[in-house]
């Protein structure tokens, strides 16, 4: 007879592993997490009132101080964007809160929503406070219905208990929060056609300048961040700056929900602090799956150039990830192990972006278009040499071409696999390797 | 009918003439009433109407431009923008299978092609008589934002995660028969129109469907671990520190 003993934390923590830090993740073990009960009893609701006690100046030099970086992948210091808002404007100021999570391999701010809505709707009284705005709304990708249930219901809750609403703890501060759905485009998740969709518009971005900071929603003063970055306000609040430095890099400071998926042992989310490598989660994830190596990765989505084993070791951080010639995005981490053919997974990638291209301008709407139809000769077998001039001379001019970010993240996959992965390509130009698929089989969507 | 008379590009919408509920009349109002500007409101009331009809008609496009005083061109523009504004009769169900490259390379192809062979249709073609019980509209998804719990697939948009070919099957067999298998993640299985309801900011029974559980293995994983070897965050000062002052003026 076999007998199994207990993990011990030795064995489930192997050297090596990642510092599990949880501060936004930290109650969502925790029976009906999404309660306001439960949230009450673990301080929820307890940096409001301090928050409400101060001028609202002394929360944007507060959260400039705590160096938080916004989590929804360009890293912007979340301070200095409440800190561009003018003031005395006499304008409405508004509040708009990006939960359109759709970047592929991203899924770290949909359970955020449903194990703790409280304590992004906190954040959001907070922040709203700060940049004196009396309107919020979240705008939460259709798909993700029970987050709005989640949500909607924190709202009701935060409502009725004279959290939210009109003269908010006695002190004569209202604001309304409304939790919004989307209706599917990947597109809406650029702040500027999040902006346009919310005004009952289709998603398409708009040119920058003005940014939303000057002429955001109803081309008035807006402030637009990620749902991890103002969840993350409320702890700022309570433990203050140097606190929140104590975890992270210098430069990136802070705690970073992590999250891990495909050929790996044990996916799912991670809180570490910023800086951490995938090696550190990989051993706390219990390694590549089925002891397959690692092939490639994205460090924060499929937006962001691909990593090899060989970058198992940089820290991820917003600086270390851009020395080491990619971007931290939305922390990410999309796992392929040997198996997985990279002509293929960048040709379905591209099927996406194709398929998400708003259309609006030419150099990405025609050229992922192209690119996507060459891909699929290639990993068809049908490819000539030539074809892989084209590609990256055709990614090459969408990238940098367009009013947004979407034209910029289709090139990158073809640029960045290029760059490490082209001979794959050329084999199955020359039949080296065979078709990955056969052309009646292409399947997608899209 | 032929096509002869069809204008290039200009959308056509099927022409149910249908007239909308006083309910739904309510509830638009109330919509429109949350936002600053009116506007705003249009995709949760592009919802709505697909709540009722079960798709976007001409009648919900007429329906959505009288509420909010906009020409009909400019709802149907915003209409035939989205993905989940549907432009054919939906299913009872919506099964959405997520055939983005993670999922696809862990199953979601091969979950797709299964479900597509047993149900005789491709994306976006429903199985059975739409509206009826039983009948599936399919579809392929792009990225869930599941991708932990992949290859994943929705039904009315709640979470089934974690599936293979034979669990997906199960589960759309289950569905025809009208069984209402409950998702992973999610409230308790309804159908397309009714979420669409919820999707427009309309609850009836929320304090049952917020219950839906979540705390799936993968979401707290790193919360299990940090239990199991007694890791926490830095702790916090016992009291908040003070704020800083403002900035001198220059």
């Amino acid at each position: 007879m076999t007998v199994s003993s207990p993990q011990t934390p030795a064995e489930v923590r192997p050297p090596g592993g990642a510092a599990i830090t949880p501060v936004l993740t930290r109650r969502w073990i925790s029976p009906e997490s999404w309660s306001l009960s439960t949230y009450r009893s673990t301080d929820g609701y307890e940096a409001l009132p301090l928050a409400l006690a101060t001028e609202p100046g002394r929360l944007v030099e507060l959260l400039k101080n705590s160096g938080l970086r916004g989590r929804g992948g360009a890293g912007f210091p979340t301070g200095l964007k409440w800190s561009f808002l003018p003031q005395g404007d006499g304008k409405p100021h508004y509040l708009v809160i990006n939960a359109d999570e759709g970047e592929p391999g991203t899924c770290k701010d949909l359970p955020l929503m449903m194990a703790d809505p409280h304590a992004l709707i906190e954040g959001c009284i907070i922040t709203s406070f700060a940049i004196r705005a009396e309107f919020c709304a979240i705008y939460v990708r259709g798909e993700a219905i029970h987050a709005m249930r989640r949500l909607t219901h924190a709202v009701n809750e935060a409502t009725a208990a004279g959290l939210l609403g009109e003269n908010i703890m006695g002190t004569g501060y209202n604001l309304k929060i409304v939790v919004h759905g989307g209706a599917g485009a990947y597109i809406c998740g650029e702040e500027t056609a999040l902006l346009d969709s919310l005004e009952g518009r289709r998603g398409q971005p708009r040119l920058k300048p003005p940014f939303p900071a000057v002429a955001g929603l109803y081309a008035c003063p807006t402030v637009v961040n990620n749902v991890e970055t103002i969840a993350s306000v409320p702890a700022i609040v309570l433990g203050g700056s140097d606190w929140y430095r104590s975890i992270g890099t210098e430069k990136s400071p802070g705690p970073k929900i992590y999250s891990l998926s495909g050929h790996v042992t044990r996916p799912g989310q991670y809180e570490a602090p910023m800086g951490t490598t995938l090696r550190q989660l990989l051993e706390s994830a219990g390694g590549m799956r089925d002891g397959i190596p690692l092939k490639f990765f994205t460090p924060g989505g499929s937006s962001t150039p691909i990593f090899t084993a060989e970058h198992l070791d940089v820290p991820l951080s917003f600086d270390d990830v851009a020395a080491a010639g990619s971007m931290l995005g939305t922390t990410a981490l999309m796992c392929f192990n040997e198996t997985v053919s990279v002509p293929w997974a960048v040709w379905k990638w591209l099927e996406f972006y194709k398929h998400e291209s708003c259309g609006k301008c030419t150099p990405c709407r025609e050229g992922t278009w192209w690119v996507t139809g060459i891909l699929r000769r290639v990993v068809s077998g049908h490819g000539t040499m030539a074809d892989l001039d084209v590609l990256s001379d055709a990614a090459g001019n969408i990238i940098g071409r367009s009013f947004c970010a979407l034209g910029d993240a289709a090139a990158t996959p073809i640029l960045s696999s290029f760059k490490y992965f082209r001979h794959e390509f050329e084999d199955l130009v020359t039949g080296r390797t065979p078709p990955v698929v056969a052309a009646d089989e292409l399947v997608g969507a899209h | 009918m032929t096509t002869a008379h069809r204008r290039i590009g200009v959308p056509e919408f099927d022409d149910t003439g249908h007239v909308y509920s006083d309910r739904t009349r309510t509830e638009a109002a109330e919509l429109i009433g949350r936002y600053p500007v009116s506007r705003s409101a249009l995709l949760p009331l592009l919802h709505l109407v697909q709540a009722e009809e079960g798709y976007i008609t001409q009648a919900g496009i007429d329906f959505c431009a009288t509420a909010l005083d906009l020409t009909t061109a400019e709802v149907a523009a915003v209409a035939t923008f989205y993905t989940m504004y549907k432009r054919t009769p939906c299913g009872e169900h919506l099964v959405s299978v997520c055939t983005n490259t993670l999922c696809a390379a862990l199953g979601g192809d091969a979950i797709y092609n299964t479900l597509s062979h047993h149900l005789g249709v491709g994306h976006g073609e429903a199985a059975g008589t739409p509206g009826d019980a039983g009948s599936i509209t399919l579809e392929t998804a792009e990225c869930l934002a599941a991708c932990d719990h992949a290859p994943v697939l929705q039904v009315n948009y709640e979470f089934y995660d974690n599936q293979t070919p034979d669990s997906a099957l199960d589960l759309v067999t289950a569905l025809q028969r009208g069984e209402r298998p409950h998702p992973t993640r999610g409230a308790p299985l309804t159908d397309f129109r009714s979420v669409e309801r919820e999707i427009a900011g309309i609850y009836d029974d929320l304090a049952y469907r917020v219950a839906g559980p979540t705390g799936s293995v993968e979401t707290l994983r790193g919360n299990e671990l940090a239990e199991q070897t007694g890791q926490t965050a830095p702790a916090m000062p016992a009291n908040p520190p003070e704020f800083p002052p403002l900035p001198e003026k220059k």
